[in-house]
C-alpha cells in the first residue's frame, strides 16, 4: 500500500537501484539487483516467434549454471523489431540479439554471459553497422525514432509495478493530485497539443473539457483498446509493455473531468494485453493508485476490463459504448456528442490506447516539452506499424512531420530484394495509398487528409511495384464488407456493391462504366454512412483511382494486370530463345499443360493452365515470363 | 420552451429548441423524406434517406435525429443530398426482392415503391447478390426476410415499446437480418403475436397470416351457414382501406359490403362484448365480495394473454377467466343462434373480423372449444377483410348502409368502446355500478380512463366502494404496470390491451404510412370515433341489451352460473420463453 508521496518515492528510488543498468549505457555491471541484466521481448511478434520458450531456456540456463545471484532475466514489452524476434538485448553492454532460439541460449550462455564475448552471429544490425552495432542507438532504426509512447516498452517489467514506479511511473497522478486542479490539467494536455491517436485526430485535451464542462455526478472514462485495423499492433505493445501508463492517464482523466469509473475495452484476440491489464490493475489496487483515497488526496477512481469480441466497428465510439452496455455493438448518429451522453447516457470521455500512454509524459515534462516535438498542428510522436514490402517490419516511433520516405528507408531499411517503392497505405481499411510522389511528405493528421488518406491508428503498409493497386483496393473492401455492422445501408450494401465491382474488375470482367459506379458509390458512401468508419470505408477506392487510375484502365480497357497479379489476366509463356529444353517446368506443373521435348520446342496451354506460376520458379534458366 | 433560430434552405425561422431538422423543416412546408424513421417507434437515423447538409459538418446529417441548434444552417436538396437519397435508395431497392406485381403492399401501401417514386429513381445502376432467405410462416405473422429493408422499426415496436424483444437484428454487414434467437421461428417464441411489427413495417416484410381463402371456401359451399362478426375498432378503420378518412366509422357500410360478400348472417361482436361485461362484472363483484383473488384483471387481448403466460406467470390467477369477446360470442352461435335457428352446429362456419393478429392465434387455442366445436372458425384482420371487399369489386365508399342481423341486432355503446384503451373498464364500470347501486345511473362517462397517456389509474367510488382501477395499453406499459401490482400496488380493477391504443390500433387494422404517423396521431382519431359511436347507440350499458337478456333468460341462467361457465370461459397456463 502505497499511502502518500513520500512513499511513491521511497519505492521508485529504491527499485531504481536494482534496475539501473538496463538505462545507462556505461557498461558497468550491476550491484543491486543482478550483475547482468537479460531482457527478452515477451510480446506480440516475438513471443508468437517463440520467445517464451526462449525465456524459459535461459531460466533453464541461469539454474544450471548457478548464476540467479548475478543474472537476471526480464520478460519485456516490445523493442520495435517485430520481424526479428525472437529479439532479446543484454545488459549492462546492451547488446541486442535477434531470432534466438532456445538452442542459442546455451552459446549466449557460454560465450557471453560467462566469457564476456559476443555471439556475433545473433547480433542485430545490418552489414553496413556491422562495425558499432552492439551500440545499438546509432543505428538508424533507432536513431530517427523518439519513444514517449513507447518509452517503457522494452525495458521494465511490465508484470511489475515497481519496475514503472521506478521510471517515474504514477508521478505525473501524484504531481496532479498535489498541484493541479482539475481544470489546471486539461489546460496543461491543450496546451501540449496532444491529439486523439486512435484515427480522427480530435485534440485531447478539448475532448476531456468537454465532457468535464458538463454537470454530472455520473461520468465514464474509457480507453479505447479495440485494436482492429489489420497489421496493427502498436497498442496492443503498448498494454503488454506498459499497461500502467496507461492506467495513470486514465486515473488523471478521471481527475481532469470528475469521473470515478473507467472502462478499458479490449478486444478478446489480445489474451496476453487482457491478462497484463488484469495484473496491472490488481497491482495498482494493491498499491491504492486505484481505489479510494488515491495517494491519501482524497480522489477516488475504480477501473475494470471489458472485453470486445472482434467486431471492427467497436472501435468506433459510440459503438464501444453500446458493446460495453452489453448490446450489439453499432454506431448511433451523433449529436448528442460522447461528452454529453455516452456510455449510459452518461457523460463520458474515450481516448485511444496511444494517445493515454503519453499523458504521464506530458504531465511530468510539462505541455510545453511536448509541443516543442511535431508539427505545428499535430504534436508529439506517432507510434507506427510497418508492414508489407519493407525490410524492418515492426513498430517504429517517430516524431510528427517524419517524412514517409525517412520512415521507410531510413528507419524500414527501405524495399526487400532491391525492389520499388510503389505506394503505401496509411491509416488501415479507413485509409488510402500514397505514391511515390508523396514520398516526402512530412507526415502529420492533415498531410494525410489532405492527400486523401489518413493517420488512422498507425498502420503503415508498404508495397512494391508488385502489388496491384486494384487488388489492394478489393483486399482492403473485402474486410470492410466482413466488417460492416449493417445499420446503414450506404456501408452495409454500398461497400458490398463497390467489392463486387472489384472483383469483376480484378477477373478481367470490369468495363469503363464500372470506374464511374466505384466513384459514385464511394462518394455516397463518405457523404452519408452513419459512422466515421462507413464513411472511411471507401478510401482505399478513392484513393487508388485518384494516383492509380491508370491501373484500373489496364485491368478493364488492356485486361491486363500490370503488376501481374490478377491471376485471371496473367500469361505465362515460355521464351524459346532462353529455354534449355531440361524439362523441368513440365515436371513440375500441376496441371500437366506444358508440352515439348527435346526436339520440339515448349508451350504452355493457355486454357489448361492456373497460373500457378511453379514453372517461372522452377525454370533455371529464366526462360519464363510472366505476360502481364 | 426555448426556440432557436435557424434557417433552412435559406429561409430564416424559429423553432423549439428541442426540435428535429425533420420537424423543423415540415414548418417551412418542406417534407425531407424519411424510410426508417417513425415517431415514437423507431427514431435511430439509421436508413440515410432523410440527409442534408448542415453547414460545417463534413458529411451528411440524418434529419430525422439531428436536433436543431441556435445559427444551424440546413441545406436540404442541394446535389450532394439528392444523390446521396438516390443512391442509397438504390442500393436498397438492389437488395430487395422487388417482385411488386405480386406483393401484398403494392400500390400505395408501400413506403418504398413510395420514396422511390418521389425520388424519380428510374432504374437501379448497383445490382449483384441478393439475400435469400426462407419465409416464417406463423399462425398470426409471416415474415418475408427478403422483402425486409432493415429499417428497424419492427425492432423498435417488438423491442422498445411492445418489450417482447422477439427480434431483433442477427448477423452483420451484408448479412444483417432481422430475426429470432437461435433463428427459431416466431410462433417457437414468445411472440405475442401483436402484430405491431406488421403496423409499422413499410414493406410486406411483415404481414399476417392471410386466412381468406378458407372463407372463400366456406362462402362458396352451400352445405355451410357462414356467420360473420366484426369487432368494434373495424368499423373505424376498413374505411381506411378505401382511402376514406382516418377513423370514418362505416359500420353500416361494412354491413352492407358483408352481404354482399355472401356471408349468411352478419353480427355484431359488440354483442360478445355485451356478454363479456356481464360475466366479468359478476366475477369482479364476486372476487371483491368473495375476498377472491384481486386485482382483476382483463382477458379480452390474446396478446396480452400470451405476454402474461410467459412473463408474469405467477399472476394467471388474477386474469378473469372470461374468454375474449368474439370468442364468447362465437361459442354462443354454435349452441344458442344454432339451437334457435334449428342449424346443426357443425354445418355453422364462424369467422371473426378482427383488428387483430393475436386474435389467429387465440381462436387455435385448444381451450377455446365446446363439446369438440371450437368457438371461431377463421379469424380474418380488418385488412384482409378490405382486401377480399376489393377483389370482388365493391365499390365500398358508395355503398349504403344496413343494420346487423337478428336475433342479436344491434348491441350496447358500451360493447362499441371496448375497441380503445380503457373502453373494456368503462363498460364494466357503467355496468357495475348500476348493479351495486341498484339503480341506473345517469352519468356514466368515465373520463378519467379515456386518452391515450400509457398508464392511467383512478379511484372510482361506486356505492359504498372505492374502486381502485388501472389501465395500460401497449405491452411496454403492461409490464411497468405489473411489476408495480407485483411490488405491492394494489387495485381492485385492471384492464390490459396488447396494442398502443388498444385495439383501435391492433396488429390487424389498415395500415397508415409513416408520412401519416409522423404528423398525426392515428389512435386518437379512431378512438375519437368510437366514442361518437357509443353516443350514438341508443342502449349504452351492456346489461341493458336486450339480445344479452334475452340470452341469459333463455339459455345461460345467470351470469357466471354453470351454463355460462361452460361457454363463455377459459383458462392459462403458464408458457416457457424458450424451450431449454
Amino acid at each position: 500500500m502505497i499511502r502518500n508521496i513520500e512513499e511513491l518515492n521511497a519505492l521508485r528510488d529504491k527499485t531504481l537501484k536494482t534496475m539501473d543498468i538496463r538505462l545507462d549505457r556505461t557498461q558497468q555491471p550491476g550491484t543491486e539487483g543482478g550483475k547482468i541484466h537479460i531482457l527478452v521481448c515477451g510480446v506480440a511478434g516475438c513471443a508468437s516467434s517463440g520467445s517464451l520458450k526462449v525465456a524459459e531456456a535461459i531460466e533453464e540456463q541461469i539454474k544450471a549454471n548457478g548464476l540467479a545471484e548475478d543474472v537476471k532475466m526480464i520478460k519485456t514489452g516490445c523493442f520495435g523489431l517485430c520481424a526479428e524476434g525472437p529479439v532479446m538485448m543484454i545488459c549492462p553492454e546492451h547488446v541486442m540479439y535477434t531470432k534466438v532460439t532456445p538452442k542459442d541460449v546455451n552459446e549466449i550462455f557460454d560465450s557471453h554471459i560467462k566469457g564476456g564475448k559476443v555471439v556475433k552471429r545473433l547480433l542485430a544490425g545490418e552489414k553496413e553497422y556491422e562495425e558499432i552495432r552492439d551500440r545499438l542507438p546509432q543505428i538508424p532504426f533507432f536513431a530517427m525514432q523518439r519513444r514517449i509512447a513507447l518509452n517503457n516498452c522494452g525495458i521494465i517489467d511490465p508484470e511489475q509495478i515497481d519496475e514503472y514506479i521506478a521510471l517515474d511511473g504514477y508521478q505525473a497522478l501524484a504531481k496532479v493530485l498535489t498541484e493541479f486542479e482539475p481544470e489546471d490539467v486539461i489546460d496543461e494536455i491543450k496546451k501540449s497539443g496532444l491529439r486523439g491517436r486512435g484515427g480522427g485526430g480530435f485534440p485531447t485535451g478539448r475532448k476531456w473539457e468537454s465532457s468535464a464542462v458538463v454537470k454530472e455526478h455520473t461520468k465514464y472514462v474509457i480507453c479505447n483498446a479495440d485494436e482492429g485495423d489489420p497489421g496493427a499492433f502498436m497498442d496492443r505493445s503498448i498494454l503488454e509493455g506498459d499497461p500502467h501508463s496507461v492506467i495513470e492517464a486514465m486515473i488523471i482523466n478521471g481527475y481532469a473531468v470528475g469521473s470515478h469509473q473507467g472502462y478499458i475495452y479490449v478486444r478478446a484476440e489480445y489474451p496476453v494485453a487482457v491478462q497484463r491489464l488484469g495484473v496491472a490493475i490488481r497491482q495498482a489496487e494493491e498499491y491504492g493508485l486505484l481505489g479510494n483515497d488515491i495517494l491519501g488526496k482524497g480522489f477516488n477512481f475504480n477501473l475494470e476490463v471489458r472485453l470486445g469480441a472482434g467486431a471492427f466497428v467497436c472501435g468506433e465510439g459510440s459503438a464501444l459504448m453500446t458493446s460495453i452496455e452489453g448490446k450489439r455493438g453499432e454506431p448511433r448518429p451523433k449529436p448528442p456528442r460522447s461528452a454529453e451522453k455516452g456510455l449510459w447516457k452518461k457523460p463520458t470521455v474515450l481516448n485511444n490506447v496511444e494517445t493515454y500512454a503519453n499523458i504521464p509524459q506530458i504531465i511530468r515534462n510539462g505541455a510545453d516539452w511536448f509541443a516543442n516535438i511535431g508539427t505545428e498542428k499535430s504534436k508529439g510522436t506517432k507510434v507506427f506499424a510497418l508492414g508489407g514490402k519493407i525490410n524492418n517490419i515492426g513498430l517504429v516511433e517517430v516524431p510528427m512531420g517524419t517524412t514517409l520516405r525517412q520512415i521507410i528507408y531510413d528507419i524500414g531499411g527501405g524495399i526487400p530484394d532491391g525492389g520499388t517503392f510503389k505506394a503505401a497505405q496509411t491509416g488501415g481499411p479507413s485509409g488510402g495509398c500514397l505514391p511515390a510522389e508523396h514520398l516526402d511528405t512530412p507526415i502529420d493528421y492533415d498531410s494525410l487528409t489532405k492527400l486523401g488518406s489518413m493517420m488512422g491508428s498507425g498502420g503503415l503498409i508498404v508495397m512494391d511495384e508488385h502489388t496491384c493497386m486494384v487488388d489492394l483496393a478489393r483486399f482492403f473492401l473485402d474486410f470492410t464488407v466482413d466488417e460492416s455492422c449493417g445499420k446503414c445501408p450506404p456501408c452495409r450494401i454500398g461497400t458490398k456493391r463497390m467489392h463486387e465491382i472489384l472483383v469483376r474488375i480484378t477477373e478481367g470482367k470490369g468495363t469503363l462504366e464500372d470506374l464511374d459506379k466505384l466513384e459514385v458509390l464511394a462518394r455516397n458512401i463518405k457523404a452519408s454512412a452513419l459512422c466515421g468508419l462507413g464513411q472511411s470505408a471507401p478510401n482505399p477506392v478513392l484513393s487508388t483511382l485518384k494516383y492509380f487510375r491508370d491501373e484500373y484502365v489496364a485491368h478493364v480497357v488492356d485486361k491486363k494486370c500490370p503488376a501481374g497479379v490478377c491471376v485471371s489476366m496473367v500469361k505465362f509463356i515460355i521464351d524459346n530463345d532462353a529455354c534449355k529444353r531440361c524439362g523441368i517446368c513440365q515436371k513440375g506443373c500441376p496441371a500437366g499443360c506444358i508440352s515439348g521435348d527435346k526436339n520440339t520446342p515448349f508451350a504452355i496451354d493457355q486454357e489448361k493452365c492456373v497460373k500457378c506460376g511453379l514453372c517461372m520458379e522452377k525454370c533455371p534458366f529464366k526462360a519464363i515470363l510472366k505476360n502481364a | 420552451m426555448n426556440k432557436v433560430h435557424i434557417s433552412i434552405d435559406g429561409i430564416s425561422l424559429y423553432v423549439p429548441e428541442n426540435y428535429t431538422i425533420l420537424q423543423a423543416a415540415k414548418e417551412v412546408n418542406i417534407t425531407i423524406p424519411t424510410l426508417c424513421f417513425l415517431k415514437d417507434v423507431n427514431e435511430i437515423g439509421c436508413c440515410r434517406m432523410c440527409v442534408v447538409e448542415v453547414k460545417g459538418s463534413k458529411a451528411l446529417q440524418a434529419a430525422c435525429v439531428h436536433p436543431v441548434r441556435e445559427g444551424m444552417e440546413v441545406f436540404t436538396h442541394t446535389p450532394k443530398v439528392m444523390e446521396a437519397r438516390k443512391v442509397n435508395l438504390e442500393l436498397i431497392l438492389s437488395n430487395h426482392d422487388a417482385m411488386c406485381q405480386t406483393c401484398t403492399r403494392s400500390w400505395m401501401d408501400c413506403e418504398l415503391q413510395t420514396l422511390a417514386n418521389k425520388l424519380s429513381v428510374d432504374t437501379v445502376r448497383f445490382t449483384g447478390d441478393k439475400k435469400r432467405q426462407p419465409l416464417d410462416i406463423g399462425v398470426s405473422i409471416v415474415r418475408d426476410p427478403n422483402k425486409c429493408i432493415l429499417c428497424r422499426r419492427c425492432i423498435g415496436a417488438c423491442k422498445n415499446i411492445q418489450t417482447v424483444a422477439v427480434i431483433d437484428t442477427m448477423n452483420r454487414g451484408f448479412d444483417t437480418v432481422v430475426g429470432s434467437a437461435f433463428g427459431l421461428k416466431l410462433d417457437e417464441t414468445p411472440c405475442t403475436n401483436c402484430g405491431q411489427c406488421i403496423n409499422v413495417c413499410p414493406v410486406a416484410a411483415l404481414h399476417e397470416k392471410n386466412d381468406t381463402d378458407r372463407v372463400w371456401e366456406a362462402i362458396n359451399d352451400p352445405t355451410k351457414h357462414v356467420v360473420v362478426q366484426t369487432a368494434p375498432a373495424v368499423r373505424v378503420a376498413l374505411g381506411e382501406e378505401f382511402y376514406m378518412n382516418i377513423g370514418e366509422s362505416v359500420t353500416g357500410k361494412m354491413v352492407t359490403a358483408l352481404r354482399m360478400l355472401g356471408f349468411d348472417k352478419v353480427f355484431d361482436t359488440d354483442t360478445g362484448a355485451d356478454l363479456t361485461i356481464m360475466e366479468e362484472g359478476a366475477e369482479l363483484i364476486d372476487r371483491i365480495r368473495g375476498g377472491g383473488k384481486l386485482p382483476l384483471i382483463t382477458s379480452c387481448s390474446p396478446g396480452w394473454i400470451k405476454f402474461c403466460e410467459h412473463n408474469f406467470p405467477d399472476m394467471l390467477d388474477n386474469l378473469s377467466s372470461c374468454k375474449s369477446p368474439h370468442q364468447m360470442f362465437g361459442a354462443v352461435l354454435k349452441t344458442y343462434y344454432a339451437q334457435k335457428e334449428g342449424i346443426n352446429p357443425d354445418d355453422i362456419v364462424t369467422v371473426s373480423i378482427m383488428p387483430c393478429t393475436a386474435k389467429k392465434f387465440e381462436a387455435k387455442r385448444p381451450e377455446m372449444e365446446v363439446d369438440g366445436r371450437s368457438d371461431v372458425d377463421i379469424v380474418l384482420t380488418t385488412r384482409e377483410l378490405g382486401k377480399m371487399i376489393y377483389d370482388v369489386g365493391i365499390d365500398f365508399p358508395s355503398l349504403g348502409d344496413s343494420d346487423f342481423d337478428n336475433p342479436f341486432g344491434e348491441a350496447s355503446g358500451a360493447g362499441a368502446i371496448f375497441g380503445t384503451t380503457g373502453g373494456v373498464m368503462e363498460a364494466a364500470l357503467r355496468t357495475v355500478a348500476d348493479i351495486l347501486n341498484d339503480s341506473s345511473a345517469d352519468n356514466f362517462e368515465y373520463e378519467e380512463v379515456r386518452g391515450l397517456e400509457g398508464i392511467k389509474v383512478a379511484t372510482i367510488e361506486i356505492a359504498d366502494l372505492k374502486v381502485r382501477a388501472a389501465v395500460a395499453h401497449g405491452l411496454g406499459n403492461a409490464r411497468k404496470l405489473m411489476e408495480a401490482i407485483e411490488a405491492g400496488e394494489e387495485f381492485h380493477f385492471v384492464e390490459i390491451m396488447a396494442c398502443p391504443g388498444g385495439c383501435i390500433n391492433g396488429g390487424g387494422q389498415p395500415l397508415q404510412l409513416s408520412d401519416i404517423r409522423n404528423w398525426v396521431d392515428v389512435k386518437a382519431e379512431r378512438a375519437k370515433n368510437l366514442y361518437k359511436e357509443d353516443r350514438k347507440m341508443f342502449i349504452r350499458k351492456s346489461h341493458n341489451n336486450p339480445a344479452v337478456k334475452k340470452l341469459y333468460k333463455e339459455f345461460l341462467g345467470m351470469a357466471g352460473g354453470k351454463q355460462a361457465h361452460k361457454l363463455l370461459h377459459t383458462h392459462y397456463a403458464p408458457r416457457k420463453n424458450y424451450e431449454d
